[in-house]
C-alpha cells in the first residue's frame, strides 16, 4: 500500500512538516517499523532520519508518543502508536505526524519531546515511604479486592504524555491523578494520602501544565483508558489537604 | 484551613468556580421560577417584583451575584491564561471526545457576561426597554417579546447557558470531588432553557399578553 | 584455536557451612560504613530497571551518594517493565508444600544444574522480602476476594508461588522501584541522569572508578567518578537483532567492563521462548511474547504437508500433526520452554510458524471461559496480527527472550575488578542454563533491594580510594577511546544502514547459535562474523553528527557491541560440547533427540577474559559444587 507521510521535522527553535510518499507498505506494519523503512530510506538516500522515542514496541514501556492525524497515538483506541498497524489506513492516505506539544514537553528532535516534568511530579509525592527492609509481611493488611482492582486500574498508566498532548489545556492532571489514586485507594498509601495529592498538584502546576477543565480529551486518547474518575479523587484529596490542618 | 494555598493550584481556582457557578446556577434555577409566574398573570409577576424588594432581597443578592460572577470570571481568565501558554498548537488537531458545550465554557460565558449586560439595561434599569417602566414587569416583558430580534437574541443566550451549564454542572461536580454522571449536567440544563425560553415564546405567540 | 585456557577461578566470598545460614553469616561478617560516612561514600548505577532502580534507591536510602543513569528518557520506562506472567516467592501462602528449600531446588534443577547452590539458596531466602516490600510500596498485586494475595503456577514448579499484578507484573514492580527511585531524587541523595548512555569503564590503579557517558541530546561526553560502580543493565538478547527485548537493550556496558577486565561468564546460555508472535515481514523490528500460560488449553499442530497452502481452518483434522502431543505424550503441549522451542524449530520455520489452536477449548469450556482466561492476550494477538484467535488459530513461533549469561560475578556481586558490582539479568545469574519463569524479577529485585545493599559497605569501607579526575591517564585516555569510536563512526560514511548489519547479524546468530548448536553452523558463524565486523567498519553509514541527538549514532555503537560479543557467545557454544538448558548441542542428545548434559567434563562455569578484538579469549573455569541437589537427567516424553 501506498501512504504520503507529513512529518513534523526540527532541528532548532522551529519546525516544518516534510512530505514523504512510501509505496509498498505492508498491511501487517506497525506504524513504527513503517518510520524504520522510511529511515532507512532516508539514510541510504544520505539525509537524516526522522527521530522518534519508542522501545518497547509492546505498548508498555510508554516511550513512544506520537500525533497522527491530530489524535494522540493514532485512530486506534486503546493503542499506541508503537501497536498501531497500517490496516488501520486506507491505501493512499495522508497521514500527519507531529509530536506531543505542550509548554511542558519541549521538542528535543523530530518527533522527539522531553517529558521530564512527569518525573519531577513523581518525585514530588508520588511514592509510598518505606525503606527497603522496613516492610511487615505482605498479609499483615488485607486489602479489598475492588480498592485492589481500582488501584490496579490507575496504575496501568504507563506515562506516556497523551493526555497532555490531547488536551486543549496542556494539563497532566490525568498522569497525575492515575498516580494519586493508585496510590491513595490502597492502604499502604494512606499516611501520605493528602500531602501527596497537594505536593503533586503543586509540581504539576508549576511545571507549566494547564488546569484541568474535565474535557475529557485525555482519556479518550489514553492507552491505558484511565478513567475521569481518577481526577474526581484527586480533586476530593487535594480539597482535603488544603481545608484540614496541613501536616507540615 | 489553607485558602490561599488551595487558590493557589489550578485545581483551587477551579473550586472557587464550582462554588460561584453553584451560587449564579442558584440564582438563575430562583430567576427562572420567578419568571415562571409571568403565566398567573401580571398581578402576579409584578407582586412577586415588589415583593422582592419590600424584603430587601435585591441588593444582598446583587451584591452577592457581583462577587460570584467577579471571582467566577477572575479564576476562568486565570486559568485560560494558563492553559493557553501550557497547550500545544498543531498543524492538524482533531478533537476525539469533548463536547460542543466543553469546548465552549469560556465563549459561552463571555456570551452570557454581554447578555447579562443587555438584559439589565432592558429589564431592570429600562433604557433598551420598549416599555421601560420601572415596576411594570410584565408590561416590559410583554413588550419586549413583541420584537422578534429580542426574542432571537435572548434564546441565543438562554441555550448560551444552557450548553454553559450542562458541562459546568457536571465539571463542577467533578472538581469538588464526586463523581457522577454527566446526565445530570443535562438534565438540569434542559430544565433552565425550558423554564426561561417559556417566557418569550409565550409572549410571542400571544399566549402571554 | 578459538580460545586458550587459563588459571580456574573460584568464588572467594561465599562462607562455607551450612547453606541456609550462608547470607547471615555473609551479612554479619561484612564491613559496614557508618552513617556519617556514607554521605562521603558514592555509588554509580547504571541502569533503572528492576535491579538498578531499586539498587539505587536503597542505596539512596541507606545515606550514600549515588548518581543513576539510563538510556531512556525516564527510569520507568527500562526494560523490566514489558515482564508480564509474575514474580516467585516461597511465601507458602497457599499451604500447598512450598519452601525456600523448595524453591532453591526447583530453580537449581530448571537451570539444568549450571549454577551456584549457594547463590540460588540467598535468592529464595530473599523472595520472601521482595513480596512484602513492593506491597509496602502500594505494587497492586492481583489479591482475592478475602483481599490477601492471589498466585498462580508457572512452568517448573508443583505449587502456586507466581505473584503477579494481571499481565503487567513487571510493570507494577518497576513503577513501584521507579516511585522509591524518585523519592531519593527528590531528597538529593540520587542524582539521575536519563538518556545518557555508558559507552565506557574507568579503571584506575585497578578499581572501577567511574564511567565515561555520551549525553544523548547534547551529544556531550563526559566523565563520572564514585568509589564503586555498579552495572544494571539488563540481558543482550538484542544480539539476535529479533528478540522480544526491547529496541534499546543492548550489551555496551557489560562489554566495555569486559573489554576492562571484567569475566564474561557462559555468554551462549540464551533462552528462547516458545510462544511468540512470529514475523510478518522483512520490516519485522521486534517479536513480541505470548505468555506461556495459553499452552495449558491450547493444542500445537502444524499441516503434515509442509507445503500446505491452505488457511488453517480449511485443513482437516487428518492432515494436522499434533507433533508436541506426538512426540511427548506424557507432557503434551506443556512440555518446558526449551523443548517446545526446539521442536517447533524442527518441524516448520519463522514463516509458516505453528498454530495454538484453541477451537478444542472454546467447544469443551465455551468462549466466554476462554475469553475470560485469555482475553487480553488474544486482544493483544489481534492488535498486532489482525487475525481473530476465537476463529482462527494463533500463529506463534519461538523467539530469543532472555540471556542466562553475564558478567561474572561472586557471591557479593563483585565482578573481577575490584569496585564494579554486576546485578540482574546483566551478571551471569543464578539460572544457570536455563531460567525459570517468573524468577528473572525475583533475582533483580533481590539483587537491588537487599544483596547489593547487604554487602557493598564491605567494599566501601576501605574507601576512599584517592582523588581521580579527568586529568589523569587512565581517564584521559578511556576519554578519548571513546570520543575517538564515535568520530569513527560517523567518519565512515559507508553505504549500509546499521540496520541492515544488525539483521545479517541477527539471522547469523538465530541459525546457528539459536536454539540448536552444531560444530559446523559454529565454526562458520566464527568465520563469518569477523568478516561481518570488519565490512561493518568499513561501509556502515552513520548521518549527522555527534553533537546533538542522532539515534543512529546510538544503534551503530551498540551493533558495534554486539560483533564482538556474538563471536564470544559462539566460542562458548563452540567450546561447550554438551547439551544444557537452553544450550542445545546436535551432538550431544539422547536417542530420542533430549538434551544429554555431560556433568563429568560441563559442571562448570564458563568466565571468558577479553584479549582482544578477534584474539582468542581466556578461559577460566569455576567449578560448580552441588552438595544439596544431586544433579539428574530431565525426560518428558
Ligand atoms: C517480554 C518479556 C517478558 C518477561 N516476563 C518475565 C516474567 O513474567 N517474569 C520474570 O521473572 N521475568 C520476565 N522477563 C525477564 C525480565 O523482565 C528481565 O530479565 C528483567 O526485567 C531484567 O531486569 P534488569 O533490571 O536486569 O534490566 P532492565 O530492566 O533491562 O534494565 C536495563 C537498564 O539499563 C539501562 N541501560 C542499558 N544499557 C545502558 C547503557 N549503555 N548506558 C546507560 N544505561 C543503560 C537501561 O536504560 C535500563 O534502565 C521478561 C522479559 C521479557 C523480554
Ligand atoms: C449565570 C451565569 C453562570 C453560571 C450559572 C455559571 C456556572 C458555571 C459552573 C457551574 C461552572 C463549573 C465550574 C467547574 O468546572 O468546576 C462554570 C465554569 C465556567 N464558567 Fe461559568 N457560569 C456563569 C457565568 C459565567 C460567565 C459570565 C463566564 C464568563 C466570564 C463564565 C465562564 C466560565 C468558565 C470559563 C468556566 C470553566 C470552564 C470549564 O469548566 O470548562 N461563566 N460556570
Ligand atoms: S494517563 Fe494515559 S495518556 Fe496519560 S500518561 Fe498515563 S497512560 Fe499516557
Ligand atoms: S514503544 Fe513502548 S509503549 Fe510504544
Amino acid at each position: 500500500m501506498k501512504l504520503t507521510l507529513r512529518i513534523w521535522r526540527q532541528s532548532g527553535a522551529t519546525g516544518r512538516l516534510v512530505e514523504y510518499v512510501l509505496d509498498d507498505l505492508s498491511p501487517d506494519m506497525s506504524f513504527l517499523e513503517m518510520l524504520d523503512v522510511l529511515n532507512e530510506r532516508l539514510i541510504t538516500e544520505g539525509q537524516e532520519p526522522v527521530a522518534f522515542d519508542h522501545d518497547c514496541r509492546e505498548g508498555i514501556c510508554g516511550m513512544c508518543g506520537l500525533m497522527i492525524n491530530g489524535m494522540a497515538h493514532g485512530p486506534e483506541k486503546a493503542t499506541t502508536a508503537c501497536q498501531l498497524h497500517l490496516r488501520h489506513f486506507r491505501d493512499g492516505d495522508v497521514v500527519t505526524v507531529e509530536p506531543w506539544r505542550a509548554e511542558p514537553f519541549p521538542v528535543v528532535r523530530d518527533l522527539v519531546v522531553d517529558r521530564s516534568a512527569f518525573d519531577r511530579i513523581v518525585a514530588a509525592g508520588g511514592y509510598v515511604s518505606v525503606p527497603a527492609g522496613s516492610a511487615p509481611d505482605a498479609h499483615a493488611t488485607p486489602v479489598p479486592k475492588p480498592d485492589a482492582d481500582t488501584a490496579f486500574e490507575a496504575a496501568a498508566c504507563i506515562g506516556c504524555g497523551a493526555c497532555v498532548a490531547a488536551c486543549p489545556n496542556g494539563s497532566a492532571m490525568l498522569f497525575t491523578a492515575a498516580k494519586a489514586t493508585h496510590l491513595g485507594v490502597l492502604p499502604q498509601g494512606q499516611p501520605e494520602r493528602y500531602s501527596r495529592a497537594r505536593d503533586m498538584v503543586a509540581e504539576h502546576d508549576a511545571s507549566g501544565f494547564g488546569g484541568c477543565t474535565n474535557t475529557g480529551e485525555c482519556t479518550s486518547a489514553c492507552p491505558k483508558g484511565i478513567p475521569l474518575t481518577t481526577i474526581a479523587r484527586l480533586n476530593a484529596d487535594l480539597l482535603r489537604a488544603h481545608t484540614t490542618r496541613s501536616d507540615r | 484551613m489553607d485558602t490561599i494555598g488551595l487558590y493557589r493550584t489550578t485545581v483551587g481556582k477551579k473550586v472557587v468556580m464550582a462554588v460561584t457557578g453553584a451560587g449564579l446556577l442558584l440564582y438563575v434555577v430562583v430567576h427562572m421560577l420567578g419568571n415562571l409566574t409571568v403565566f398567573s398573570g401580571p398581578d402576579a409577576i409584578n407582586g412577586y417584583g415588589h415583593w422582592l424588594r419590600e424584603i430587601g432581597a435585591v441588593w444582598p443578592t446583587r451584591v452577592a451575584l457581583l462577587a460570584c460572577v467577579t471571582l467566577h470570571f477572575v479564576a476562568a481568565y486565570q486559568l485560560t491564561a494558563k492553559a493557553r501558554k501550557a497547550r500545544g498548537r498543531y498543524e492538524h488537531r482533531r478533537r476525539v471526545q469533548g463536547s460542543y458545550a466543553a469546548r465552549t465554557m469560556r465563549w459561552g460565558g463571555v456570551i452570557i457576561a454581554l447578555f447579562v449586560v443587555y438584559h439589565l439595561l432592558d429589564l431592570t434599569v429600562g433604557w433598551l426597554n420598549p416599555n421601560g417602566i420601572p415596576g411594570e414587569i410584565h408590561a416590559n416583558v410583554v413588550a419586549d417579546f413583541q420584537h422578534w430580534y429580542v426574542v432571537l437574541a435572548y434564546a441565543i443566550a438562554v441555550l448560551a447557558l444552557g450548553f454553559h451549564i450542562r458541562h459546568g454542572v457536571w465539571s463542577a461536580i467533578q472538581t469538588l470531588g464526586v463523581t457522577t454522571s454527566r446526565v445530570i449536567g443535562l438534565g438540569v440544563a434542559v430544565a433552565i432553557c425550558a423554564g426561561f425560553l417559556s417566557v418569550p415564546f409565550a409572549v410571542f405567540t400571544g399566549l402571554v399578553s | 584455536m578459538y580460545f586458550t585456557e587459563g588459571s580456574p577461578i573460584a568464588d572467594q566470598r561465599v562462607p562455607a557451612g551450612p547453606i541456609e545460614t550462608r547470607w547471615d553469616r555473609r551479612r554479619f561478617s561484612a564491613r559496614l560504613v557508618n552513617p556519617a560516612n556514607r554521605r562521603n561514600r558514592s555509588v554509580i548505577v547504571v541502569g533503572t530497571g528492576l535491579a538498578g532502580g531499586s539498587a539505587a534507591a536503597t542505596l539512596g536510602e541507606l545515606g550514600y551518594q549515588v548518581k543513576s543513569f539510563c538510556y531512556q528518557d525516564s527510569p520507568r520506562r527500562a526494560h523490566s517493565i514489558a515482564a508480564q506472567g509474575g514474580i516467585n516467592a516461597a511465601k507458602n501462602y497457599r499451604n500447598d508444600g512450598d519452601s525456600v528449600h523448595r524453591l532453591f531446588y526447583d530453580t537449581v534443577k530448571g537451570g539444568d544444574f549450571r549454577s551456584r547452590e549457594s547463590n540460588v539458596h540467598r535468592l529464595a531466602q530473599v523472595s520472601v522480602e521482595i513480596i512484602d516490600q513492593c506491597v509496602a510500596q502500594g505494587v497492586p498485586f492481583a489479591r482475592e476476594y478475602g483481599g490477601l494475595l492471589d498466585t498462580r503456577s508457572f512452568g517448573g514448579a508443583q505449587v502456586s508461588r507466581t505473584f503477579y499484578a494481571r499481565g503487567q507484573t513487571g510493570q507494577q514492580l518497576l513503577l513501584g522501584a521507579y516511585q522509591a527511585l524518585e523519592r531519593q531524587v527528590a531528597a538529593g541523595r540520587v542524582e539521575m541522569h536519563p538518556r545518557t548512555e555508558m559507552l565506557d569503564l574507568i579503571v584506575v590503579d585497578g578499581r572501577a572508578r567511574g564511567i565515561v557517558v555520551r549525553d544523548l541530546v547534547s551529544g556531550a561526553v563526559s566523565t563520572h567518578f564514585a568509589d564503586a560502580v555498579v552495572l544494571a543493565t539488563g540481558g543482550y538478547g538484542n544480539v539476535f537483532h529479533l528478540s522480544t527485548n526491547a529496541k534499546g537493550c543492548n550489551a555496551t556496558a557489560i562489554w566495555r567492563a569486559h573489554r576492562r577486565g571484567a569475566l564474561f561468564a557462559n555468554p551462549c546460555f540464551t533462552q528462547i521462548h516458545p510462544t511468540c508472535i512470529p514475523i510478518s515481514g522483512d520490516h519485522q523490528s521486534k517479536l513480541t511474547l505470548m505468555s506461556e500460560s495459553l499452552r495449558n488449553d491450547g493444542r500445537v499442530w502444524v499441516p503434515r504437508d509442509r507445503n500446505d497452502t491452505r488457511a488453517p481452518n480449511d485443513i482437516p483434522e487428518a492432515d494436522r500433526d499434533y507433533f508436541l502431543e506426538r512426540m511427548y505424550p506424557a507432557f503434551g503441549n506443556l512440555v518446558p520452554r526449551d523443548i517446545a522451542s526446539r521442536a517447533a524449530k524442527n518441524i516448520s520455520d519463522e514463516k509458516r510458524g505453528v498454530y495454538l489452536d484453541f477451537a478444542d477449548a472454546i467447544a469443551r469450556l465455551g468462549a466466554l471461559a476462554v475469553e475470560q482466561r485469555y482475553g487480553n492476550l488474544f486482544e493483544m494477538y489481534q492488535r498486532i496480527t489482525g487475525d481473530d484467535p476465537y476463529r482462527t488459530p494463533m500463529r506463534i513461533y519461538p523467539a530469543v527472550h532472555y540471556t542466562m549469561g553475564g558478567l561474572w560475578v561472586d557471591y557479593d556481586l563483585r565482578s573481577t575488578i575490584p569496585g564494579l558490582f554486576v546485578i540482574g539479568e546483566a551478571n551471569f545469574s543464578d539460572h544457570g542454563a536455563n531460567r525459570l519463569g517468573a524468577s528473572a524479577l525475583m533475582q533483580g529485585l533481590a539483587d537491588g533491594y537487599f544483596v547489593l545493599p547487604g554487602v557493598i559497605g564491605d567494599y566501601l569501607a576501605d574507601a576512599p580510594f584517592g582523588p581521580v579526575d579527568d586529568s589523569h591517564p587512565m581517564v584521559a585516555d578511556t576519554v578519548s577511546e571513546v570520543r575517538g569510536r564515535v568520530k569513527t563512526l560517523l567518519a565512515v560514511d559507508g553505504d549500509r544502514t546499521v540496520e541492515s548489519f544488525h539483521r545479517e547479524l541477527g539471522r547469523l546468530m538465530w541459525d546457528e547459535c539459536g536454539m540448536e548448536r552444531d560444530e559446523a553452523g559454529l565454526r562458520k558463524a566464527l568465520e563469518r562474523i569477523p568478516e561481518l565486523r570488519e565490512e561493518f567498519w568499513q561501509r556502515v553509514k552513520v548521518p549527522g553528527t555527534g553533537e546533538r541527538l542522532n539515534q543512529e549514532l546510538e544503534k551503530a555503537g551498540r551493533v558495534a557491541d554486539f560483533f564482538e560479543l556474538a563471536e564470544l557467545m559462539c566460542v562458548d557454544a563452540l567450546h561447550r560440547r554438551e547439551s544444557c538448558g537452553g544450550h542445545f548441542r546436535s551432538e550431544s542428545q539422547t536417542e530420542d533427540g533430549e538434551a544429554l548434559r555431560d556433568d563429568a567434563n560441563f559442571s562448570y562455569v564458563a568466565a571468558w577474559e577479553y584479549t582482544g578484538v578477534g584474539r582468542p579469549p581466556v578461559l577460566h573455569k569455576e567449578e560448580l559444587v552441588f552438595e544439596h541437589v544431586t544433579p539428574s537427567t530431565r525426560s518428558y516424553a
